[in-house]
Order: structure tokens, then C-alpha cells, then sequence
């Protein structure tokens, strides 16, 4: 009846996880009993959860990336706790079996959930107020693609309470994610957890592009695209491609634990090097999903506080599609060791040294964009500073492991570790984060309070060098990844400082979360309020309509005559909302729950087949179905928004403009 | 948005097309399954064919279920799926490419 599901599946012997259990349920129970004392349920949603429109879903991936980072780095300094403690006779206070979940759910979360979720917000927020449109081409599969993220999310949590999570690295490498050598439910819902939240992430990818294909304001053509949309734009023909490859990895794998198979098996004819291939197959073009959308906000933020246009919008847009090619014929470099021979590895270290040339173009166009402009020092512009310095030396660092005879000293070293979180902090987060200070006046109306934001910036910068620093020179040590205790003295000085480093990061994060708390506290000052929709005199549509934007974005589509639209449109004094032009009805999607139901059904059929509990596996099944059904057979999708309703919003925006200039 | 905008041209099949693609892909299926279960070829052989049964298969569904054809309104179809099929090549040629090289290298066969 229950499948593998017994009370034994409780992990209450473990305080740890005790703790964390009481601790959650405090908070959750805390956010359901404010939404209820507050009334807040039925806004919440018609407003948000059942909402299609794209800001919202953005704001919700965003609030979603948020969790998932202090999930994640509750995790992290863990591992660091732990290692500065394990040390010769003392064990720590995480066993192996426990420590093996925490590494493996860091990385698991950190790219899947963390960055991946932000990413989209980030796309959902901007992209199509970039490109002038109403919304994006399909906003039924957008909420559709959040809320199988969300409950993916969600399902790697509840592994936290109920069982175990997988214990085999972020990447699951077989034969020990096999059944033979990892009996329990922990790979099974790292391989339902990913496997839901690709069907998220492949829609994103397929729903973007269309809307950037089809949905561009009249007189956009490919060359007069702002820098960020044609990241997401190349950005999402990489999830075309590298998504599908990534669920069939865990299709097989799957099929291996679940029907006893032998894709990736010792015996029977199974090849498990083969998977290292097919999920790096994945992995890498993964990584630059993750970081080319925040080259096109470093581009952005750049130019707009460098106060001229960025050098050299061409080779930009061309280095950014070289790296989206160039990264689909680099991903041998994760496995030089396998033991392919010197053809191989010769031919796929040059391709990665390759890559960095693109990427090194760019560095020289922002500082270029930075050089004789009258650059405002705003918070978001400190982000920008230590990325360019951090990801240059991540980025080196990555051309020495791109040489195949240092990477078999290196590999599966510290110095990786050190390498990728320098790229993914230095280059992803740092990216995401300036991103999310340069759009939240954009998608709420007032600005992010920047004291607090310059002093997360420090704790974070200054965190990470003590955090990873250390690790490189652990890595010429000798210090292999994924350890859980040790006893060579020369290693321990270093952990402790990476100890202090992750305790200054976590500074960082607290820091972030009060600049939340005071932005909001103090949303209603004149000097933070956004009337114009305008703050940072910047240079692209989004900034041409109102703070926050309308729910149809745009009354009048706006006309593109150059580059940088809005900005020529401030230069040449022409309004680029037209306002009081010819108003005309605006046909606008449904608000729909299907979206949120297919979610909840996909959950129950992911959970049920974690466990073996078939009939409930079968029940999330039929529902997602039946949903589906139940959706496409309905045609009541669509409304018009009346004229009258358009202009009594124009015109109050038209107030707050008037208003703001005269204050001026 | 766009999916309330009514078809822009081209062709969503019949009932007819959807059966013939339909029929096709039950053959190919069923070839397949009946190659492997009758022991008729070498080992190597059957790998051989079910390959190209399966790339059969991936044409009868582009044909018949994507509705691919060369007219202009497909311009982007036609791009898309080049790009795939550019991207699936680099993929499988590479992998067999290192994997072909393992094997020589760690004398796995």
C-alpha cells in the first residue's frame, strides 16, 4: 500500500534534522498564519499562484531562488563547519552517511533550484518589457514551467524529513547511483527532482524564444536587441538543446534503477562512462544557461551607470554567440582522467581554451564601456567591479584545468571546487544579484536600499576570497573534493580560514535580507519611490513605461527606431509611450490554476514514485493528464482589456510623471 | 497571446495524415521489437538496424506529427530542426568519438 514508505523513513533519531524539521514547521506555520490573519489567501491566489502574468511569475522564481539560496548555504557552511572540526581524532558532527546528502543537496540546489530559478525570474521580469511586448508567447506554459520547478524544489525538501537524499555528488555518477551500490530512495528523488523541473526548464527555454522570435516591438530587428535579450535569447536555444539531453541521462538512469537495466551498469553489457559523456553532454552548456544571462545584465547595469552606450554592441552580440556554439564541444574537460586517449583530450582542452576568448572579449567591452564614462558608483555597479576582477581569475583559473596534463594533478581536487564556485559566485550570482538590484524598482516602484546593498557587496566579496582562496592552495595539496575527515596537519589552518570565510559570506546573506527588509520598510519615501519609471536614466524599453509596469506593459507597442531605443527616443524628445495616442482594447491571457494543478499532480506522481507507491504515482499521472485535457479544451482563455480602463491607468502613470518632473 | 492567434498558414494534418504517421510509427516500432526478439541478425547487425529503423521512425514524426515540410511559412521549423540536427551530430559523433577512444585506451574490448 505504501510502497518503500515505512515510519522508519522518519529520520527522528537525527537532532540535526529534528531541529531543522521544528524549525521549518515554525516558519511555515508563522507565513500561513499571517496570509490568514491578514485575509490574505484568496489575493494570494488570484493574484500570484494562479497568475500569468510574466512580472509576477518572475517575482515568484526569484522569491523561490531566494529560499533555495539559504538552503543551499545552510548546507555549505555546514560542510565547512564540519571540515574545520574533522580533524585527526575528532570526527565532526555530521557522519559520512549525512555529510554525503549535504554536499550532494548543495550542488543539487544551488544550480537547479538557486540559480536556475533566479535566472528565469530574471528573464520573465525583463525580457519582454525589453523587447516591448504584452507578455510572453504562451503565458500558460510560463506558470506551468514555475510551478514544475516549485514543486521539484519542494520535493528535494521534503526528502530533508521523509528518507534520505541522494549521497552521490550534484551529478549522481554511476555505478554508485546505481541500485546495487545506493539502495535507498536518496538518487530516486534527486532523479524526480531534476527530471520535473527539466520539463520547467526545457518550456522556459522553448516559450522564450518564440516570444523573442515572434513578439519584438515593431522595428526591433536581431541588431537593435538590448544585450540582455539576446543572452536569453542565445540562452535559450542552449536549453533547447542541452535540456533533452539532460533528461534522457536521467531517463536511463532511471530505467537502470527502476526496471533493473544496464545502460550504465558494471555487468550486463553497461557502460557507466558512458553517462559521464551524456550528462556532461548537459553539464556544460548548463553553465553557460547560467552565466550568459548575467553577462547581458553586467552589460546593461554597465553602460546605464557608465552613462554612454556599451563599446561594442556587435562583437558583443558575436562573442555571445560564439560562446552559445563553442559551448556544446568543451565538455570532455570535466573527465580528461576518464582515460580517452591524447586526440581526445587535445582536441577538447584547445576547444576550451578557445572559449575563452569570447568571454575575454566581453571583460575588454564593459571596461571599455567604463573607460572616459562618468561612472555613478551605485550598488549595483560594486557588483559589476568584483565580478570583472573575480571571474577574471576564476576564468584563468579554468584555462589551467583546460590543459588535459595539469587537469590529471587538479582533478577532483579542491582547486575544481575552488574554480567553479569562483566562476558560478564571481560570475553568476554576483550577476543575478546586481541584476536583481537594477530591475527591483522596475518590477515594484521603489529602489533597494543601497547602504545595505554596498555592504552585502563587501561581505560577499571579501567572504568569497577567504572562503576559496584557501581551497586552490588545498587543491595543490592534494586535498581530494568530497571529503569528510582528515588528518594531515598542513590542511587544517586552511580550513578554518574557509570556516571564516563562509561565515563572513553568510554576513553577506544577512545583509541582502536587510536590505529587503528596509527597502520595503521604507518604500514610501520620496527618495526611494520610482514615479517615472525611469530611475537610473537607462536606455532600453523596460524603463520607457511605468514602475511597476501595467499588467499589459505597454498601451501603445512602442516604435524602434535605434539601438538603445529608449534612449534615442529621450535624445530625440519623442514620447515613447505615446501617451494619449490612439488608445485601442487590449487582448490580454486568463489568469488559470492549471498550471498550479498539473504542478501539485506532478509532485504527487514524482512522490509516489519515489517511494514505489504506485497507485499514487498513477493518480498524479492521470491528473497531470486530465488536467492537460480539461485545459485544451478549454476556450474561455482571453479577454479584452476596455479603453476606458487603459486610459483611467495611462493617465494616472501621465500624474506621477508630471508630478515627479515638477518636483524636480 | 500567441497561442490564441488562429493559425498563421500552415498545415495541422487530418485525420488521415495522423493515421498514415500513426500506422508507419506502429510498423517501425514493431520491426524494431521483432529484429531484436527473433535473433535474426549478429548482434552487430541488429544494432545496425534498429539505428536506422529509429532514424526512420524520427522522420515518419517530423512528417507526420510536426508537420514539417520545405514551404517558406516553415522557414523557421526548417532552421530549428537543422540547428538539432547539427547539435545531435556533434553530440553523438563526440561521444563516440571519446568513447571509441576509451575503449582502445583502457582495453575495454
Amino acid at each position: 500500500m505504501l510502497g518503500k514508505l515505512t515510519l522508519s523513513a522518519i529520520p527522528y533519531d537525527v537532532p540535526i534534522l529534528v531541529g531543522t524539521f521544528i524549525g521549518a514547521a515554525i516558519a511555515g506555520l508563522a507565513v500561513v498564519g499571517l496570509i490568514t490573519y491578514y485575509g490574505k489567501w484568496g489575493y494570494l491566489w488570484r493574484e500570484w499562484l494562479t497568475s500569468v502574468d510574466h512580472k509576477r511569475i518572475g517575482v515568484m522564481y526569484i522569491v523561490v531562488a531566494l529560499v533555495a539560496l539559504f538552503r543551499g548555504f545552510a548546507d555549505a557552511i555546514m560542510m565547512r563547519s564540519q571540515l574545520a572540526l574533522a580533524y585527526a581524532g575528532n570526527p565532526g558532527y555530521l557522519p559520512p552517511h549525512h555529510y554525503d546528502q549535504i554536499f550532494s543537496a548543495h550542488g543539487t540546489i544551488m544550480i537547479f533550484f538557486m540559480a536556475m530559478a533566479f535566472m528565469q525570474g530574471l528573464m520573465n521580469i525583463v525580457v519582454p518589457l525589453q523587447i516591448g511586448a504584452r507578455d510572453v508567447a504562451f503565458p500558460f506554459v510560463n506558470t506551468l514551467s514555475f510551478w514544475m520547478t516549485t514543486i521539484s524544489f519542494l520535493l528535494v525538501n521534503v526528502s530533508l524529513f521523509i528518507g534520505e537524499f541522494s549521497q552521490c555528488g550534484w551529478l549522481a555518477y554511476p555505478p554508485l547511483s546505481e541500485q546495487q551500490f545506493s539502495p535507498g530512495v536518496g538518487v530516486d528523488y534527486y532523479i524526480w527532482a531534476v527530471q520535473l523541473s527539466g520539463v520547467g526548464t526545457l518550456l522556459t527555454g522553448v516559450n522564450f524564444f518564440a516570444t523573442i522570435v515572434k513578439m519584438r516591438a515593431p522595428g526591433m530587428t536581431y541588431m537593435r536587441m538590448p544585450v540582455f535579450t539576446w543572452t536569453i535569447f542565445c540562452t535559450t536555444v542552449l536549453i533547447m538543446v542541452a535540456f533533452p539531453i539532460l533528461t534522457v541521462a536521467m531517463g536511463l538512469l532511471g530505467l537502470d534503477r527502476y526496471l533493473g537495466m544496464h545502460f550504465f551498469t558494471n555487468d550486463g553489457g553497461g557502460n557507466q562512462m558512458l553517462y559521464l559523456s551524456v550528462i556532461w553532454g548537459w553539464g556544460h552548456p548548463e553553465v553557460y544557461i547560467l552565466v550568459l544571462p548575467a553577462f547581458g545584465a553586467f552589460s546593461e547595469i554597465t553602460q546605464t551607470f557608465s552613462r554612454k552606450p556599451l563599446f561594442g554592441y556587435k562583437t558583443m552580440v558575436y562573442a555571445t554567440a560564439s560562446i552559445m556554439v563553442l559551448s556544446l564541444v568543451v565538455w570532455v574537460h570535466h573527465f580528461f582522467t576518464m582515460g580517452a586517449g591524447p586526440n581526445v583530450n587535445a582536441f577538447f582542452g584547445i576547444m576550451t581554451m578557445i572559449i575563452a576568448v569570447p568571454t575575454g572579449v566581453k571583460i575588454f567591452n564593459w571596461l571599455f564601456t567604463m573607460y572616459k564614462g562618468r561612472i555613478d558608483f551605485h550598488a549595483t555597479m560594486y557588483w559589476v567591479i568584483g565580478f570583472m576582477i573575480t571571474f577574471s581569475i576564476g576564468g584563468m583559473t579554468g584555462v589551467m584545468l583546460a590543459i588535459p596534463a595539469s587537469d590529471f594533478v587538479l582533478h577532483n581536487s579542491l582547486f575544481v571546487i575552488a574554480h567553479f564556485h569562483n566562476v558560478i559566485i564571481g560570475g553568476v550570482y554576483f550577476g543575478y544579484v546586481a541584476a536583481m538590484n537594477f530591475w527591483f524598482p522596475k518590477a515594484f516602484g521603489f529602489k533597494l536600499n543601497e547602504a545595505w546593498g554596498k555592504r552585502a557587496f563587501w561581505f560577499w566579496f571579501v567572504g568569497f576570497y577567504v572562503a576559496f582562496m584557501p581551497l586552490y592552495v588545498l587543491g595543490f595539496e592534494g586535498m581530494t573534493r568530497r571529503m569528510n575527515h582528515y588528518d594531515n596537519p598542513e590542511w587544517h589552518p586552511w580550513l578554518l580560514i574557509a570556516e571564516v570565510g563562509a561565515v563572513l559570506i553568510a554576513c553577506g546573506i544577512v545583509c541582502q535580507l536587510t536590505q529587503l527588509y528596509v527597502s520595503i520598510r521604507d518604500r514610501n519615501l520620496a527618495e526611494n519611490r520610482d514615479l517615472t519609471g525611469d530611475p537610473w536614466n537607462a536606455r532600453t524599453l523596460e524603463w520607457s513605461t511605468s514602475s511597476p509596469p501595467p499588467f499589459y506593459n505597454f498601451a501603445i507597442l512602442p516604435e524602434v527606431h535605434e539601438l538603445d531605443a529608449f534612449a534615442h527616443d529621450k535624445e530625440a524628445g519623442i514620447d515613447t509611450r505615446q501617451a494619449g495616442g490612439n488608445y485601442q482594447p487590449i487582448h490580454m491571457p486568463k489568469n488559470t490554476a492549471c498550471g498550479f494543478l498539473i504542478g501539485a499532480f506532478s509532485f504527487v506522481m514524482g512522490f509516489g514514485a519515489v517511494w514505489y507507491i504506485w497507485w499514487l504515482a498513477a493518480v498524479g499521472l492521470i491528473g497531470v493528464i486530465a488536467t492537460v485535457i480539461a485545459r485544451s479544451s478549454d476556450n474561455d482563455v482571453d479577454y479584452y482589456v476596455p479603453v476606458s480602463e487603459v486610459v483611467r491607468i495611462e493617465q494616472e502613470h501621465t500624474h506621477n510623471l508630471m508630478a515627479a518632473q515638477a518636483a524636480e | 497571446m500567441a497561442d490564441h492567434i488562429s493559425s498563421s498558414g500552415e498545415s495541422h494534418g487530418s485525420v488521415g495524415s495522423y493515421l498514415t504517421g500513426f500506422v508507419l510509427a506502429v510498423i517501425l516500432t514493431v520491426a524494431s521489437f521483432g529484429l531484436v526478439m527473433s535473433h535474426a541478425m549478429s548482434p552487430a547487425g541488429t544494432g545496425g538496424a534498429i539505428a536506422l529503423l529509429a532514424v526512420v521512425q524520427i522522420v515518419v514524426h517530423l512528417i507526420y506529427f510536426l508537420h514539417m515540410n520545405g514551404s517558406s511559412e516553415q522557414r523557421w521549423n526548417v532552421m530549428a530542426f537543422v540547428f538539432t540536427v547539427l547539435s545531435v551530430l556533434v553530440l553523438v559523433a563526440g561521444t563516440m568519438f571519446i568513447m571509441h577512444d576509451t575503449a582502445i585506451n583502457m582495453m575495454s574490448r
